[in-house]
């Protein structure tokens, strides 16, 4: 029960188990204990739905800069299809 | 399963084009690195490596993925690379360095979130965070911030969702310093968003 009533109170830990549950796997213990402080504690809460967030814009991230019209300058993809040429006709 | 008809590799894709490579997939790359290095020099010279290691290995092209496909492979290899450099020039403590010195999170002895870094709410729903630039743009700021070893292990995880064991080896990190940073970057990522966007 002591070890229960730590993580009762320890938002670092309970933080740390949220990002380990997302990504890969925890154990019966550490879910008993995550819920328990979960449901005690709104702020970890609401980490834990902004961390999910996060989550998701970070895998949208190439698909929203590529549509974002990232865009190489034009000389410099000029110079790189030359370079490519060039190294064309060597062999 | 039924394959798309542009999907199956056709005669055309079974060889590569050089001639058209930069006006066809240039941007793409150029996006696809920016994405996982967040530094557009770095990002460009990394395009041009990648064409440039392409054309050298052009004979072990085999069509059996597209033209695009084959491109992006070799890039995402040298973005592994760097990765793998920065890191090794890194000290292996993820104590140090801590983007903007070292704020501590939680109470050093209950664990409790500091004041200055407690959660609160965005005032966003998700599906707007989603579409928001301004969002998108404090993100990657703060993704800038990052130190590059922790950008590292979080960007191969979240971004590209390699297994855990292949970022553990291919950046040198134990599998307990690979949670710590996991969990350091994130507590770091979602404070700074908060000081930013809120």
């Amino acid at each position: 029960m002591n070890e229960l009533r730590k993580i009762q109170y320890n938002c670092r830990k309970a933080t740390y188990l949220i990002e380990k549950q997302q990504i890969g796997r925890i154990t019966l213990r550490e879910k008993l204990e995550l819920k328990i402080h979960l449901a005690g504690c709104s702020i970890c809460k609401t980490f834990q739905r902004q961390s999910i967030v996060i989550n998701h814009l970070v895998r949208n991230l190439f698909q929203s800069t590529e549509r974002a019209d990232v865009r190489l300058d034009d000389e410099f993809k000029r110079n790189l299809q030359q370079r490519i040429n060039q190294n064309l006709d060597k062999n | 399963m039924q394959i798309a008809q542009n999907e199956a590799p056709s005669l055309e894709n079974r060889t590569l084009h050089p001639q058209s490579w930069v006006s066809k997939h240039a941007d793409y790359l150029y996006s696809y690195a920016l994405a996982r290095i967040n530094d557009e020099e770095q990002a460009r010279d990394m395009v041009q490596e990648t064409f440039l290691a392409a054309l050298e290995k052009a004979d072990k092209f085999e069509g059996r993925s597209s033209e695009r496909t084959w491109l992006t492979a070799i890039l995402k290899f040298k973005v592994i690379d760097l990765y793998r450099k920065n890191a090794s020039g890194f000290a292996k403590s993820t104590e140090q360095g801590t983007p903007e010195g070292d704020q501590d999170f939680f109470d050093a002895d209950d664990g409790h979130w500091n004041n200055q870094h407690r959660p609160k709410e965005f005032g966003i729903e998700q599906s707007d965070a989603l579409e928001n630039k301004e969002f998108q743009r404090i993100l990657q700021l703060c993704m800038k911030k990052l130190p590059s070893l922790w950008l590292s292990v979080f960007t191969m995880k979240h971004m590209d969702d390699e297994a855990t064991e292949t970022i553990c080896s291919e950046l040198k990190v134990s599998a307990s310093n690979f949670w710590v940073i996991i969990h350091r970057t994130k507590v770091s990522l979602r404070s700074c968003l908060q000081k930013n966007w809120i």
